[in-house]
């Protein structure tokens, strides 16, 4: 599905990616832990091709298709789709009316998913304006679901998202990856960032990174990952670095 | 429904051009009343709503003596080198009298249309007597073949006690037209109205400043504008709210985007007495070259007010257009539906024919970016 080879990106003059090789199959979901600041998003933005994150060398490889240097809409259309962290809003643009004209499911399921994402008296509102944290994460993952992309990148699903919330997201999250086909005929993957692991309790993950300063440190079984960083917290992945 | 006199002389495609500005050229279905200036001849003057007269202005001053107080009354015939000229020449234009307690359910529409090279003046009184409530639709737009005119239009306009107008003026002039309206209004206790102006065609020159005189108790007044200027249009065009009584409010909201022309969007509240409320929204986007200029004035002068304004001129923020990309739109399709909810203001107690009118008029524009 995904292939990264040796990149090194840059934001705002300032080199943030220093050589990040990565490989996702298809049907795996890979998650991605790292303290603050040390280039989660800036990943997921170069992955998805924002102008913002400038690939000065190196490789993204998509299918086969070499997406380096493609526009954002391209790599969409290839199959890419983002949860964004704090997306923007856009005023004068009704929810309703950006998911029927993004929509690339079956549309008889649209008013299901819709119900569930507990979303129905949003579809009449700007997108995401004076969104609540677990509103816009809900209308996120909503979107998301219409635009159904075979490549799915979450960026901290679980912030600002309470208890009630968390499942919902969980397990849209889950049907996003389908996970509930069997592993063997899956074929959607997933880069997912998670501080809390929460977004685990509703759906496996294949392979855990640590990315530390902009390289990544290690990977392995993501649960240990996670129960190592919740236990010592990544003092043990820098020193481990050094 | 009675046929509609006056438009088999006009062609096909500046019926089309009537269309962009709202009016309806075959029947008067859905309108309550119609008046059609075409240069200098009134072709069509009527209206189909009990307690609801369109009269020619001539016509109405010979019927009603006491609508003389009404002429040149709040737009003075001495103000400029326009109202002079208006003044110095036949009256032509209309007067709508909205009897105590008439209502409108659909509105009104007057057309000034111009072919040929020419100077059109109008002089319009719209009087809403007491619970009265009008919704006018006026679409002003000149012939594809005009190369060259001039359009003075004063009006009038006296909301009464508890009445409500609504005004919504469309234009599609051409690239050559040069445009003066001279329009002021005042609103008596309780009255309200509310002023919505679209101008999203290149128009070579438009200035204009209209004022409302809340002098009544309770009197509110809203002004919404919606402007695209392209290349060589000068557009400059504010409105004004004059604070006179007690518990009055005015808002004045712009939308304004350049795309090569320029704009001066100008936009004053008075506040004269205590209790009153005003607040100015200017909000503007420059595409490509172009000048955008907006200039809010507040002006209180007593104790107890409260009056505001923001304005912000800008360009389409990045993030925005990418984040519509990554939902897999083109870059070109991102930046238009931008643009398009930009210009979305909801104009609150505007009937949905009239709010829908505007929306066509933005959306017959988009393709331009
Ligand atoms: N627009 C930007 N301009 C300059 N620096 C940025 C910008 N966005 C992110 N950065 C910097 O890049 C680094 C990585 O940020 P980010 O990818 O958001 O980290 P994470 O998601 O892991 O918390 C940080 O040092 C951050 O300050
Ligand atoms: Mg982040």
């Amino acid at each position: 599905m995904l292939e990264i080879e040796n990149l090194h990106v840059e934001v705002g003059g300032r080199e943030v990616l220093h050589g990040i090789s990565l490989t996702v199959p298809d049907g795996q979901t890979h998650v991605l832990l790292g303290p603050n600041g040390s280039g989660k998003t800036t990943l997921l933005r170069t992955i998805m091709g924002f102008a913002s994150s400038k690939v000065t060398s190196g490789k993204i490889i998509f299918n086969g298709v070499d997406v380096t240097h493609k526009p954002v809409h391209e790599r969409a259309k290839l199959g890419m789709g983002i949860m964004f962290q704090r997306p923007p809003t856009i005023s004068g643009l009704k929810l309703g009316k950006f998911i029927t004209a993004t929509n690339k499911i079956d549309e008889a399921r649209i008013p299901q998913i819709i119900e569930k994402l507990h979303m129905t008296k949003f579809l009449d509102r700007d997108v995401n304006a004076g969104f609540s944290g677990g509103e816009i994460k809900r209308s996120e993952i909503l979107q998301l679901t219409v635009q159904n992309p075979s490549f799915v990148m979450l960026d901290e699903p679980e912030s600002g998202v309470d208890v009630e919330n968390m499942a919902l997201l969980g397990n849209a999250a889950a049907s996003l990856l389908e996970k509930e086909i069997h592993m063997k005929s899956r074929t959607k993957s997933g880069l997912i960032i998670t501080h809390t692991g929460y977004i685990l309790d509703y759906l496996e993950a294949d392979l855990g990174y640590v990315l530390i300063d902009g390289s990544l440190q290690c990977s392995g079984n993501p649960r240990e990952i996670l129960k190592s960083v919740k236990t010592s917290g990544y003092k043990d992945c820098i020193a481990c670095r050094k | 429904m009675p046929e509609m006199n006056g438009f088999s002389g006009i062609s096909p495609e500046d019926k089309e051009r009537l269309a962009l500005t709202g009016i309806n050229t075959d029947s008067m279905e859905g309108r309550a009343g119609s008046f059609l200036l075409v240069n200098d001849h009134i072709l069509h003057a009527g209206s189909q709503t009990e307690g609801v007269e369109v009269l020619m202005i001539e016509k109405a001053l010979e019927k009603y003596e006491w609508l003389k107080d009404y002429c040149w009354k709040i737009v003075p015939a001495d103000k400029d080198q326009y109202t002079k000229y208006v003044a110095d020449h036949p009256q032509r234009g209309y007067v709508i009298i909205a009897h105590k307690g008439a209502k409108t359910t659909f509105p009104l529409q007057s057309c000034m249309f111009m072919q040929g090279d020419t100077i059109q003046t109008v002089h319009n009184i719209v009087i809403a007597e007491e619970g009265a409530e009008v919704h006018l639709i006026a679409g002003c737009a000149s012939s594809l073949k005009t190369k060259e005119g001039a359009h003075y239009g004063i009006n009038e306009i006296y909301v009464g006690k508890n009445a409500k107008v609504t005004s919504t003026m469309i234009h599609t002039w051409g690239e050559e037209i040069e445009v003066f309206p001279r329009t002021a209004t005042v609103v008596e206790e309780g009255g309200t109205f509310l002023s919505n102006y679209v101008c999203m065609r290149p128009t070579k020159m438009v200035q204009m400043y209209p004022t409302a005189y809340l002098k009544g108790e309770g009197a509110v007044a809203r002004f919404s504008s919606v402007i695209v200027a392209g290349t060589g249009s000068h557009i400059d065009a504010g409105s004004r709210a004059i604070l006179q009584a007690p518990n009055t409010s005015a808002e004045l909201i712009t939308r304004a985007i350049t795309n090569g022309g320029t704009i001066i969007s100008r936009g004053a509240i008075v506040a004269e007495v205590p209790q009153t409320k005003g607040h100015i929204e200017c909000r503007g986007l420059i595409l490509k070259d172009g000048v955008m200029h907006a200039i809010p004035e507040i002006d209180g002068r007593v104790v107890d007010i409260e009056l505001s304004h923001e304005a912000a001129v800008g360009k389409i923020a990045r993030d925005e257009i990418e984040y519509l990309m990554a939902r897999g739109l083109s870059e070109e399709e991102a930046t238009a539906t931008i643009i398009r909810g930009f210009l979305d203001v909801r104009i609150e107690g505007l009937p949905d024919v009239l709010q829908k009118q505007i929306e066509n008029a933005i959306d017959s524009a988009d393709h331009g970016f």
